[in-house]
């Protein structure tokens, strides 16, 4: 492998770990907040790509009809779960946040749809489109087992995961897609020519996960969120409600899982099944920064983007058992080297 | 008229086994009372289901609600505060960032910067450490910044669980003196504590529960003068 080669798969690798970086960053904000390792957000950040895709081709896309029904069903389960609870003064404004919220953006995607709009409207429609998906899921599925174990959070996960994937293949159907590139500008840096769209890659990364951090820093419901994830009861005790911590820090994860899709679908041909992939190796990286770590875990994604770019010069067939196999030497590591926290030990 | 804050008949079950028994007692506007008793006599049992945290049969009654049903965020946004035995900070959060959000629950944002002044003129301590985060800080800061983080929410009713816990006597004593100015502001506290005489010299009205039921009670004033409690709990003289 000459330099010339190495500087490229570097890059290209970069590039591919920053995407995993954004699900990254997005698997340990809603970890620390909820307690649920969200395995469908490689499904998220694949949905965005496909109805990305869908909406260039002025088709409207199957998510709206997937946020339908799950905006029926959540509000369905919000309003007995108010009922039980004796609070039916409550009831309008589930229905505002839970039904008519989301139609209202199906309604102006389909409206919208119908007029041809520029680029830079489809990508607002397809993240607007994409982000209800995980809040939504969040307050039929994760709700009310919320006091439930770690594992059995993950266990519901994984289910959610492959549900998901079945309405994918339903709502948006077998074929892969690809989306036309965001610009057709390069430029070259010490003689190695780098693509627009790498740069945008990387760009979008830093920026993102730059306006994350200046949320959690100097807004009061950033630091409600990080309140949560570093004592519960403490944060309750501020009347900082964790179900409202766990739809915001939904609603952000499913922002950052969006733009990955969006930055990953001129790239990579994305089909209704991509996500486990992409969700699998932003999870590895998360794992890097022992799933509490935002650094950490964008590090460990962009390790595991550069070390999968090399293995699938080295070896395209066997890139993904080089990738996950790193797993076993970072978790015994990590088992060794880190101290329980306070939190777990009280569980 | 009915008082401020009341608990009848209130009953706290762990898995079947009753940590609290049909316990009664009432907090007037504007008084401190004071539940002292031995370890594991249910104190603590007692403040987390009067903040929601443990579910209890019986009722509570804030303010002339019935709030014994709802949330802890709920009783919370009422103005009903606990500062807990293990002090819950944000450890991994700076001081200022602990106090802020002390004051999340309150709808009006334009006097936050004030109560953080009024946090600092009373715990200076605070202010020089207020870049630090609340991990690094002593035993004796940490309990000023439970404190204070609940004084950011402007509570009505402060409820105080071993607010001496571990800390040293000069500490003690400035925490339970700050706890008798607190009473001036017009904020009634609820003080439960193994450090009898300390609460009794401070409260107005004593309860004192063993076992998870109430054996006793009367102003604090005659219960520091009873001498079956200055044999048990306040070291016989």
């Amino acid at each position: 492998m000459t330099s010339d080669i190495a500087a490229i798969l570097a890059i290209d690798g970069i590039a591919t770990g920053a995407v995993y970086a954004l699900v990254a960053i997005g698997t340990v904000l809603i970890f620390t907040v909820t307690r649920v390792i969200f395995i469908p957000f490689g499904d998220i950040a694949a949905f965005t790509a496909l109805t990305l895709a869908a909406l260039d081709a002025k088709r409207f896309p199957g998510t709206g009809t997937l946020v339908l029904v799950l905006a029926c069903l959540a509000t369905l389960v919000e309003i007995i779960s108010l009922l039980r609870t004796n609070e039916p003064r409550l009831v309008p404004r589930a229905l505002l946040l839970y039904l008519a919220l989301p139609c209202a953006i199906v309604g102006a995607a389909w409206i919208v749809t119908r007029m041809d709009p520029p680029l830079a409207v489809r990508l607002v429609l397809a993240l607007m489109l994409i982000t209800p998906i995980a809040p939504l899921l969040d307050r039929i599925v994760f709700r009310p087992i919320a006091d439930g174990t770690v594992l059995l959070l993950l266990t519901v996960s994984v289910a959610l995961h492959f549900a998901l994937v079945g309405l994918g293949l339903l709502f948006f159907g077998p074929e892969g897609v690809r989306t036309e590139p965001l610009t057709s500008l390069s430029t070259e840096i010490a003689g190695i020519l780098i693509s627009g769209q790498t740069m945008l890659i990387v760009i979008a990364a830093l920026v993102f996960s730059g306006l994350l951090y200046l949320f959690f820093d100097f807004t009061l419901v950033g630091k409600s969120l990080r309140a949560t994830a570093v004592n519960r009861t403490g944060s309750r005790l501020m009347g900082i409600r964790p179900a409202r911590a766990g739809t915001i820090a939904y609603l952000l994860g499913s922002l950052m899982a969006g733009v990955s899709g969006i930055l990953i679908a001129p790239v990579n041909t994305v089909f209704y099944d991509s996500g486990f992939l992409i969700g699998l190796k932003a999870f590895v990286g998360a794992i890097v920064g022992g799933l509490t770590s935002y650094p950490g875990a964008a590090i460990g994604a962009v390790g595991v983007g550069i070390l999968e770019s090399f293995a699938s010069f080295e070896s395209s067939a066997l890139k993904d058992v080089i990738v996950f196999s790193l797993l076993i030497p970072i978790l015994i590591w990590r088992s060794l080297s880190s101290l329980h926290s306070e939190e777990e030990i009280e569980e | 008229m009915s008082p401020m804050f009341a608990m009848t008949d209130v009953t706290v079950c762990y898995d079947h086994v009753e940590a609290v028994r049909n316990v009664s007692l009432s907090v007037e506007e504007g008084q401190i009372v004071t539940v002292i008793g031995p370890n594991g006599a249910g104190k603590t049992t007692l403040l987390m289901a009067a903040i929601g945290l443990l579910a209890s049969r019986g009722r509570i009654s804030f303010q002339g609600s019935e709030i014994g049903r709802m949330s802890v965020e709920n009783r919370v946004e009422r103005r009903l505060c606990l500062v807990p035995e293990k002090r819950e900070l944000f450890s991994d959060m700076t001081v200022a960032d602990n106090l802020l959000l002390g004051s999340y629950s309150l709808r009006d944002r334009s006097g936050v910067r004030q109560a953080l002044d009024e946090v600092y003129d009373r715990f200076p301590r605070l202010r020089e450490r207020q870049r630090q985060t609340a991990g690094t800080l002593s035993g004796g800061e940490r309990q000023m910044l439970a404190l204070g983080r609940a004084l950011m929410a402007k509570p009505k009713l402060l409820m105080l669980d071993e607010p001496s816990l571990g800390l040293a006597p000069l500490i003690v004593r400035e925490i339970f003196r700050t706890i008798a100015s607190l009473r001036d502001l017009g904020v009634s506290i609820l003080l439960v504590e193994q450090n009898a005489r300390a609460a009794l010299e401070t409260a107005d009205y004593g309860y004192v529960l063993e076992t998870g039921e109430i054996v006793q009670s009367g102003p604090a004033k005659d219960l520091i003068h009873d001498p079956r409690l200055i044999t048990a709990y306040l070291g016989g003289h």
